[in-house]
């Protein structure tokens, strides 16, 4: 057991209970189980076609598991649309960046906020009191995370103009802006070079311990899993190849055999 | 000033980029441009005047569209059926049941948001061409609905129906026309602002977020098939109170008036007004209006043909519309005023 799961006693945040996801004829996911306790930085490895983004896609709602189920807070996901996940603690980033790309950094994040404010057409076109005091308090939010994540340079600036690392941070702020309680990160090293992985790594468990959130990080880049994760979860061919703490699953047999290889092959 | 600083910061992509406010007109440039439409009528003609109401109303159509395509990212093809549904509320209210002119055009609003919300259902399952061609055969269908036989004792059928110009109230020494022309003055500065205001919230970023990245919204929470319906309602609801005041300018309204042709000329208003640029709608109308003129003058055999020409070169100049014009004129002034 991680120390986070000690701390927090054993009832999880969110429990992925026997997930299966069939394709056609192709099992993607095969009865696939876990727990994120509150606090802890789980990462998800596996060699390519493991099922990772699979299982990340079937958090956010966007497949429907064949069968199994996933809890948040001891509430099932699964009868949620895909929009009304985000209200419940869950923010995400995406694996080659899916931000808004003709808008601003200002209003990629402000979007961000859409879960946690509310307003309808006729308020926003005459902009009623109330409305102008949502504003206020959306930007409010957003310069702050914009100061904490260093991105008030290009507040003002038009996403698709900005270099890829800086785009991934933007990606981060609007994900923060909807308050998570746990972080899904799809391959957040993804293209950068080896000296932001670290500060990304840093980055990661910053975000943890000052903004209090559960981060699941689904991550290719071995050194920055192994050396940030609490607890990590390896897949392979859709099943549940090994879990523990890093040591632990680097040492597993099964997962040494997924990633090089074995004698036998 | 801050603009300066910015410039050296990011100065390779400026020319790129979207300028920051790019969705409006500055403060002095907007006013500017009021003091031009309230001044101008009273130094022209009444014909002029009547032409400048249908500038001012095509400019909302055109800014409905805007909404709906810069905005939120749908295509349209069909907005003349939105705008024939709003002439036609309009002048059966005023005709058949004796209602203030002014009073039908909040009604022709609501109807028309109503018919857009609800196509808007069936149209969320089609997008980019598929969702043109959809609303094409809408805008098709629309002038055939109206001489329908059923509706004939409403619509005046093929004739179409007879509207009375309305007198400037409150005793005020001003022609039908002059009156007509302020008072859709006055609703097109009420619809632009209540419009940037739209784009500039919570729910005018859902609709930008959908047109950029419909997965990446739904993520944050936004309901993109609400937004996207809500989008068609608000679009066709502006579209309708265009088409309302355009039957009371013109007094007519007839099935032929509404047809693909009109709904074609709002598109191409769009385009050449600056997709997405709200104030280019005015430009856009502009062009629907007088450059046909314009062709008919060079060539009377073939005025088709010169529009067609005339088209062609802005659109190659000018890709972007309107809207590259303005910026291209921006750049030009602040060089000026620093050098």
């Amino acid at each position: 057991m991680t120390q986070a799961q000690l701390a927090q006693g054993n009832a999880p945040l969110l429990a992925v209970r026997d997930v299966s996801v069939v394709f056609g004829g192709i099992v993607a996911l095969n009865g696939v189980s876990f727990d994120m306790h509150k606090g802890a930085i789980l990462g998800l490895i596996g060699p390519n076609g493991a099922g990772k983004t699979t299982l990340f896609n079937c958090l956010s709602r966007l497949y429907q598991p064949s069968s199994g189920d996933i809890l948040m807070e001891g509430a099932s996901i699964l009868t949620r649309p895909p929009h009304r996940i985000a209200e419940i603690g869950i923010g995400r980033t995406f694996q080659n960046v899916a931000l808004f790309p003709n808008l601003s950094v200002l209003d990629n994040v402000r979007v961000g906020c859409h879960a946690r404010s509310s307003s309808d057409i006729i308020s926003d076109s005459i902009r009623l009191a109330w409305v102008r005091r949502g504003e206020a308090e959306i930007n409010k939010k957003v310069h702050e995370i914009l100061a904490y994540l260093d991105l008030e340079d290009v507040a003002h600036t038009v996403v698709s103009g900005l270099p890829f690392g800086t785009q991934k941070r933007v990606e981060l702020a609007r994900a923060l802006a909807a308050d998570p309680k746990i972080l899904l990160l799809d391959e957040p090293a993804g293209g950068l070079n080896h000296e932001e992985v670290y500060v990304l790594g840093d980055l990661i468990k910053r975000i943890r311990d000052q903004r209090h959130m559960t981060v699941l990080l689904v991550e290719h880049h071995m050194g920055l899993v192994m050396s940030i994760a609490d607890h990590v979860v390896a897949l392979n061919f859709g099943r549940k190849l090994a879990e523990g703490t890093p040591a632990q699953v680097q040492a597993d047999p099964d997962v040494i055999k997924a990633y090089l290889g074995s004698k036998d092959q | 000033m801050s603009a300066a600083t910015e410039d050296a910061v990011t100065e390779a992509p400026a020319v790129e980029a979207v300028p920051k406010r790019a969705m409006t007109l500055g403060l002095g440039t907007s006013l500017a441009v009021l003091a031009a439409l309230v001044i101008a009528p009273l130094f022209v003609k009444n014909f002029i005047i009547f032409q400048m109401t249908m500038l001012l109303i095509y400019a909302l159509a055109v800014l409905a569209l805007n909404i709906l395509t810069g905005g939120s990212g749908q295509f349209s093809l069909g907005q003349s059926a939105f705008y024939a549904v709003g002439a036609y509320t309009s002048a059966i209210l005023m005709e058949h049941v004796g209602m203030n002119y002014a009073l039908t055009l909040p009604i022709a609003g609501i109807i028309c948001f109503a018919f857009g919300f609800v196509f808007g259902q069936p149209a969320l399952r089609l997008s980019g061409v598929y969702l043109a061609l959809a609303t094409f055969a809408l805008a098709v269908a629309m002038p055939q609905l109206l001489k329908l036989g059923f509706f004939e004792h409403w619509t005046g059928g093929v004739q179409g129906l007879v509207v009375t110009k309305p007198d400037a109230p409150f005793g005020l020494k001003m022609s039908q026309d002059m009156w007509l022309y302020y008072f859709t003055l006055a609703i097109s500065i009420g619809i632009y602002v209540a419009s940037v205001n739209l784009l500039r919230s919570r729910s005018g970023r859902a609709f930008m977020a959908i047109r950029d990245n419909e997965i990446a919204a739904s993520a944050m929470g936004v309901n993109v098939a609400l937004y996207k319906t809500l989008a068609f309602g608000v679009s066709a609801g502006i579209t309708g109170i265009a088409g309302g005041l355009g039957a009371i300018a013109v007094q007519f309204v007839a099935p032929d008036g509404y047809t693909i042709t009109l709904a074609i000329s709002l598109f191409l208003g769009m385009v050449v007004g600056g997709v997405g640029w709200l104030p280019g709608s005015i430009v856009g109308s502009a062009f629907i209006i007088f450059v046909p003129n314009i062709a008919e003058s060079i060539s009377k055999g073939l005025s088709g043909a010169v529009f067609g020409v005339l088209l062609f070169i802005v659109i190659f100049l000018v890709p972007h519309g309107a809207r590259q014009v303005a910026i291209v004129a921006q750049q030009l002034i602040g060089k000026l005023r620093k050098g």
